[in-house]
């Protein structure tokens, strides 16, 4: 699904990722962990195709496909999803709106036909419950006034409704409360499939608990400095990152 | 046979629903410049009385004296008014038989807009007995308004048929001396409508101009009269989204409103001449007065505008707030890309007791568009308890392009209160992003987010018009993103 080979990618000309190399297969959650700072939103905005983040050397491969040719709204519609650690706010842009721009623009990318208002509410509607978005918020304006956690959940909203092949979950864990951590876990949980792959950036143990990795990643200053399954979480929670990060320096 | 019989009516209809709306055509045009016989001669044209000409001819033998006004902040070559010509019979071109003989460019734009075929066929000159539904709904339009007593009619049509109300309120909201290019029009207008509403009633209908739309003639010196007698009300659209081209460059319309006591008149405007090309060339110069008196107690009057095309824009709908109790609303969208120039914005002249006026003025500017908000809230003396709120907000998109500012604030009774807030930004890198992570291509990204920040103005709009303004402002900025 996902193969980076030695990434090497700069912000305002700034190295910040500096050889990393992963490989997801489909139908696996990988977890990525690491330090303040070390990268990984970097990460995430270099798959999404952020303007500003040059890949400098090194590939990405998407589904047979080389990332790097693809403009961000093309891997969105390919199936490429980030939910984001800093959701924006569209002031004047109901959510409905926005919800129903998105989905009918991915559609239509795919040659499939576009929905109606109705048809869009209705499946906006059967995702929104379950993650008690209400109805209220969906006709406010987009993350505007909203929550941390409110905009957390809309993140995840999205996600289910667009159906990504391969979704970024950028601490879409930090800012929630328990009971809204457990239901963003079972979002995410009920969308696993055998033709997905996730990639989950936390700082926490915790929502690995909910949501089991088959792999656990540690980025350090822009690179994978150790890997392993799920019992390296637990170890990183008991120890912190220092021992690692010098450990593998 | 039904249909046969169905065809004919309905091509007798349109017989009807062309001369209604068209002045007789001719195929002479006057000689080209202005002077004292060009006035007679439009005048002639027109089968007016005696008094009309007079009234076009003082207005002419002022214009001579005048000068143009250069305080506006937009920059264009020095017009030669002798060389242009002032009347011009409709072009005679034969109407086309079907879409396919319409520029697709135009029918792709239609597209985009939303436009269904009917109107399209209308907008873009095909024959009118080929378009059923439009012509039997115009029809349908003109018996109801006749029921409710309202008149709609062309301005030229008004002067023949109902002389006594044109004399008393032709010239009374914008004086024949106001300025240059008023003063120009009243010498020279070519036609317009006319609405006056009988008092207490409740037009029944969105008076709008599209059914007075007729390809081959366009108007380059409108002159629009509107009254709404005591306790009435009426909402008028003029202009319509798609693309307008006219040969000739230089337009000057004048609209005059008069609301009297209790009455409320909403006037929305989209306008879409042709700006030009992406280099700046071509394009309409858009001067236009536009002014309402509140004349009566308790009255209202709202502009709403969204201006995205011309290449200049000068242009500051008004409203004299004479009655107490008096309201005033102009609620402006300002579109300029590439190398458009908008100078817009209102004045509110307050006059009577309690009245109030509201500002929200959203201009947009990209390319290299220079676009700048110019308004005046004036309380006078006797204009007790005056209230005023102004909202001035300006996006820009990209380095190249500029937004100004340019409040004036007269402020002569103590108990007024004028409340004035502005804000300038830009489209942020992160919300483009957003939705471009979303699968929302760039284009469309803009426009969405334009429309958000230009919302509380959409929603001044009719319904089936704010649909139609949405699609527009995205397609007045294509191209404005790299
Ligand atoms: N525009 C920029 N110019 C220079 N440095 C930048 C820029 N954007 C990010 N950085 C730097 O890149 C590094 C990685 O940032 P990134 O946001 O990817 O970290 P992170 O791992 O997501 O951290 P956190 O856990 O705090 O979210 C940081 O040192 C940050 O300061
Ligand atoms: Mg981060």
């Amino acid at each position: 699904m996902l193969e980076i080979k030695d990434l090497h990618a700069a912000v305002d000309g700034k190295e910040i990722l500096k050889g990393l190399s992963l490989t997801v297969n489909a139908g696996e959650v990988h977890a990525i962990m690491g330090p303040n700072g070390s990268g990984k939103s970097t990460l995430s905005y270099v798959l999404a195709g952020r303007a500003g983040y040059k890949i400098t050397s090194g590939s990405i491969r998407y589904r047979g496909e080389d990332l790097a040719a693809l403009a961000p709204e093309e891997r969105a519609a390919k199936g490429i999803f980030l939910a984001m650690q800093y959701p924006v706010e569209i002031p004047g842009v109901t959510t409905l709106t926005f919800l129903k721009t998105a989905l009918n623009a991915q559609r239509r990318a795919r040659g499939e036909s576009e929905l109606d208002a109705m048809g869009v509410l209705k499946r906006v509607r059967a995702r929104a419950s379950e993650l008690k978005v209400s109805e209220e918020m969906l006709k406010r304006a987009l993350n505007v006034g909203f929550s941390g956690g409110e905009k957390k959940r809309l993140e995840i909203l999205q996600m289910a409704l667009f159906e990504p092949r391969l979704a970024i979950l950028d601490e879409t864990d930090s800012g929630l409360d328990i009971d809204a951590l457990k239901l963003v876990a079972e979002g995410v949980n009920a969308l696993r499939a055998p033709e997905r792959a996730m990639l989950v950036i936390t700082h926490y143990q915790r929502l690995l608990q909910y949501i089991v990795p088959d792999r656990v990643h540690v980025l350090s200053a822009g690179r994978i400095v150790r890997e392993g399954g799920p019992e390296l979480a637990h170890e990183l929670e008991a120890k912190g990152y220092e021992d690692i990060v010098r450990s593998a320096a | 046979m039904a249909a046969v019989e169905t065809r004919e009516k309905v091509s007798a209809l349109a017989e009807k629903y062309k001369y209604g709306f068209v002045t007789d055509i001719e195929m002479e045009r006057a000689p080209k410049g202005l002077s004292e016989d060009t006035v007679r001669y439009i005048s002639a044209k027109k089968g007016e009385p005696d008094w009309m000409l007079a009234w076009r001819l003082s207005a002419f033998r002022r214009w001579v004296e005048m000068r143009e006004p250069n305080w506006a902040r937009v920059h264009y070559p020095k017009i030669d008014y002798q060389d242009a010509y002032y009347y011009a019979a409709p072009k005679n071109t034969p109407a086309k038989q079907s879409l396919d003989e319409v520029d697709p460019k135009l029918l792709e734009t239609y597209n985009k807009l939303g436009i269904p075929l009917s109107e399209q066929m209308l907008l873009a000159g095909v024959a009118v007995d080929a378009v059923f539904d439009s012509v039997s709904v115009a029809t349908t339009f003109k018996a109801k308004l006749n029921e409710a007593g309202v008149i709609f009619c062309p301005i030229s049509e008004a002067i023949r048929d109902h002389p006594d109300l044109v004399r008393k309120y032709l010239g009374t909201v914008v004086p024949v001396t106001d300025n240059f290019f008023s003063t120009l029009n009243s010498a020279v207008f070519s036609d317009g409508t006319f609405v006056f509403v009988p008092k207490g009633v409740r037009c029944p209908m969105e008076l709008s101009t599209y059914f007075r739309i007729n390809a081959s003639e366009t108007g380059q010196f409108e002159r629009t009269l509107i009254i709404a007698d005591e306790g009435s009300y009426v909402s008028y659209l003029e202009g319509c989204t798609a693309p307008k081209r006219d040969e000739n460059q230089l337009h000057a319309a004048v609209v005059e409103l008069v609301a009297l006591d209790g009455a409320e008149i909403k006037y929305s405007t989209v306008q879409n001449w042709y700006p030009g090309d992406e280099e700046g060339k071509g394009g309409i110069y858009n001067f236009v007065t536009k002014r309402g008196d509140c004349r009566g107690r308790d009255s209202k009057i709202s502009w709403t505008q969204v201006e995205t095309g011309s290449a200049i824009t000068w242009k500051y709908p008004s409203c004299i707030l004479r009655g107490d109790n008096s309201v005033g609303e102009f609620y402006s969208i300002a579109i300029a890309n590439h190398y458009q120039q908008a100078d817009t914005g209102t004045k509110m002249i307050h006059l009577g007791r309690n009245t109030r006026s509201r500002i929200v003025s959203k201009g947009i500017s990209a390319g290299r568009a220079q676009n700048t908000y110019r308004g005046l809230v004036s309380v006078h003396p006797k204009a007790a308890n005056a209230r005023n709120h102004t909202q001035c907000d300006s996006l820009l998109i990209g380095k190249q392009c500029g937004a100004h500012t340019v409040p004036y604030i007269e402020s002569r009774n103590p108990s007024a209160r004028i409340e004035h807030e502005a804000t300038t930004s830009k489209i942020a890198e992160d919300q483009l992003f957003y939705c471009l992570q979303r699968g929302i291509n760039p284009e469309e990204a803009v426009a969405l987010i334009v429309n958000g920040f230009c919302k509380e103005v959409l929603q001044q709009l009719p319904m089936e018009f704010a649909v139609e303004a949405q699609k527009l402002v995205g397609i007045s900025l294509e191209g404005s993103v790299g």
